[in-house]
């Protein structure tokens, strides 16, 4: 258990910056996800606070104490790596056994705390084995392994699952969480999967290129992202996002002239700005008997359950969740109702939210709405 | 499947090849079969036909303690040149690796030495291991008569052990670098999170991988000092004082163009070049099945 503290904190390879002067506070037992594109800097913010990587400016501090000089090893970090970095000349037990060794345990607690650690993770029969020997999911459990045997105050994970195929990922993602339960230490896990992201975390640090988007709960992401990137990165589909200009207090028009009614804004009319709806909070419809919103449809992704209509609309690439029978046989469109509560605003120049009256309530909003026809 | 180059007609390839297997026979197999055929004969020192005399010449050797001399010298020759160069090149490769991961000027600057010709090299050291002027004359101030390689067999031997690893701690120092470069950088990460300080982290885990180099360059500085020693011994100690430093080599120069024997030194070289045969098939092997960790 331990909280961590990020202030101010930059990375830059000679001219380079790769991380931009970050705050971010956790608290003591968390778990909080790092989520951005790659190259966006995680692995350096992960790295910097596991103590492999310098940092140019700013403090992190572990516990109250100022970490920026110390070495790996005085930190209490345990990190899990992407490639997981078995030592290949080791044995499975060996290799869980290390950072006891380096320890200095006695040879026989050593031995009873690899038992027991492997137990947790069903390799108790691979114990024997060198990591060459085993399958990526096993070699993915002695990396977890090898960094809960010291139980450490911090456990970092740098895109764990990414190597592994879709259903290990689903079930080690599960394994993980239970594990961050039971041990109660702080976790911080970088990723670029949003599904990861939404399941794992507590909280949620949205990343774009070297510097924090947004920070929260991953509701209050979903629900009130507060950029433009958060609201696109986010989402499956992302979210649709169109140009428009302000018109009055509560409509905006879009680029191609398409009126779309907005909660009340506080624009002067002709200030441009982006609209952005989830897929499944537009409201879909067969008739096309009144000259109001309509999809023209390209395609269909049929889920089953639901369906995905790709289409244009005022002359944006436009998605919509719909009922799988609505979308059966090929529609040429379908007609769209969009409830100004379930639109998200943003700067048009600096992508930031902006904030509507809705907003206090968005978040009581139910998750997804029942499409009418 | 990649097509590879065809030739129109049948003839064309070997006539390419020619060249290359001119050479070849030439400078090889042409020698190493007179080197053969002479071992098994009786040569006339100023010609006039030779006697048949089956493996007499290697009887008589395998007899000699002269022989067996220079066989001994040549493995404390081995043993400790190899050790030298080697163990410098490990620890230069190691600081380099810390400090300036990926410093191609090192590696330019460290290969030099390897590409200098081994009489070149002899004579530079000859100067600098000279008793009376060199670079330890004062070390004979203080304790006179300490070094002395013209008439101390040891410190002959030491001379041209030292001489000999200069020149190879480049090419060692290379292969380690590059070696030590090619441990992905997350095991040693790793490690640290584990707790290992960096000379931990050397021990348990950089130098267990380095093995497969190990035992590569093991097999290239014995095979070279072997050989490429005959320069160095040449020109620093002709072999003395009183055959401190005879090696194999020299000795089978000495014996066939200096003593003019030359059955007996055909026979001294067919024996060397079994050996470093046997060396080359060893990392030949060794290369295939390579201790590879994955
Ligand atoms: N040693 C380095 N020198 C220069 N640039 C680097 C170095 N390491 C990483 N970078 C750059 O920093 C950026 C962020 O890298 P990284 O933190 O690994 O991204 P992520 O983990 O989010 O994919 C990338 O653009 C990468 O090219
Ligand atoms: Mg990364």
């Amino acid at each position: 258990m331990a909280d961590i503290s990020i202030r101010k904190v930059a990375k830059s390879y000679g001219k380079t910056s790769v991380v931009e002067a970050l705050d971010l506070d956790i608290h003591s037992g968390e778990f909080i996800v790092v989520l951005g594109p790659s190259g966006c800097g995680k692995s350096t913010l992960l790295r910097m606070i596991a103590g492999l990587e310098e940092i140019s400016a700013g403090d992190i501090a572990i516990d109250g104490t100022i970490v920026n000089r110390l070495e790996p090893r005085e930190r209490g970090c345990a990190m899990v790596f992407q490639n997981y970095a078995l030592y290949p000349h080791m044995s499975v037990a060996d290799n869980m056994g290390y950072a006891l060794k380096v320890a200095g345990v006695a040879k026989a607690e050593r031995l009873a705390r690899i038992g027991r650690v492997a137990e947790t993770l069903g390799l108790t029969a691979l114990l024997d084995r060198r990591p060459a020997q085993l399958s990526g999911g096993q070699r993915q459990r002695v990396a977890m392994g090898r960094a809960m045997i010291r139980e450490p105050k911090v456990f970092l994970f740098d895109e764990p699952l990414s190597n592994l195929d879709a259903k290990l990922r689903v079930q080690m993602r599960i394994e993980i969480r239970k594990l961050h339960n039971r041990l109660s230490a702080t976790s911080i896990f970088v990723t670029h999967d949003q599904v990861e992201a939404m399941t794992l975390a507590d909280r949620i640090v949205v990343m774009n290129a070297g510097k924090v988007e947004q920070i929260g709960t991953p509701l209050e992401i979903w629900h009130r992202p507060a950029s433009r990137f958060v609201a696109g990165f986010v989402g499956m589909p992302p979210m649709n996002l169109l140009e428009a200009t302000v018109e009055t207090d509560t409509r905006v028009r879009l680029a191609d002239g398409t009126p779309i009614d907005t909660p009340p804004l506080a624009l002067r009319p002709g200030t441009p700005v982006v609209i952005g709806i989830r897929a499944e909070d537009v409201r879909v419809g067969a008739a096309v008997n009144d000259p109001g919103l309509v999809l023209a449809v390209d395609f269909v992704e049929q889920l089953g359950a639901a369906a995905l209509v790709h289409g244009r609309f005022g002359g944006h690439d436009f998605v919509v969740t719909a009922p799988a029978a609505l979308a059966e046989g090929a529609p040429e469109g379908l007609a769209l109702g969009i409830d100004p509560p379930a639109l998200h605003l943003f700067d048009a120049a600096t992508g930031r939210r902006l904030a509507t009256v809705n907003d206090a309530a968005a978040l009581a909003r139910p998750a997804v709405l029942a499409p009418t026809a | 499947m990649e097509k590879r180059a065809t030739f129109g007609h049948w003839w064309i390839g070997i006539a390419f090849a020619i060249p290359q297997i001119i050479l070849i026979f030439t400078f090889f197999y042409w020698p190493a079969g007179q080197a053969v055929y002479w071992s098994m004969t009786l040569q006339q020192p100023w010609g006039g036909g030779n006697i048949w005399v089956g493996l007499d010449n290697f009887r008589q050797i395998l007899t000699d303690p002269l022989y067996w001399n220079s066989v001994v010298r040549s493995f404390v020759f081995a043993l400790f040149s190899t050790l030298l160069a080697m163990g410098i090149g490990l620890v230069l490769a190691v600081f380099v690796d810390r400090e300036l991961a990926g410093s191609k000027v090192y590696r330019v600057v460290m290969i030099w030495p390897y590409g200098i010709a081994a009489p070149a090299l002899a004579l530079a050291f000859r100067f600098m291991l000279a008793p009376e002027a060199g670079l330890l004359a004062f070390v004979n101030r203080l304790w006179p008569g300490l070094w002395d390689p013209g008439l101390d067999g040891t410190d002959a031997m030491i001379a041209v052990i030292v001489a000999f690893s200069w020149k190879y701690v480049g090419y060692n120092f290379v292969f380690f670098l590059s070696a030590l470069q090619g441990i992905p950088k997350s095991l040693t990460e790793a490690a640290a999170l584990d707790g290992a300080g960096w000379i931990r982290r050397l021990r348990d885990i950089q130098l267990p991988m380095l093995t497969p180099t190990v035992f590569f360059l093991l097999v290239i500085d014995i095979t070279e000092s072997f050989q490429d020693s005959f320069g160095i011994v040449d020109i620093m100690t002709s072999g003395g004082p009183a055959r401190a430093t005879e090696l194999m080599v020299y000795k089978i120069y000495f014996d066939g163009f200096r003593g003019l024997d030359y059955s007996g030194a055909a026979a001294q070289s067919i024996i060397l070049m079994i050996l470093i045969v046997a060396l080359t098939v060893l990392q030949f092997r060794f290369i295939e099945r390579r201790v590879h960790y994955k």
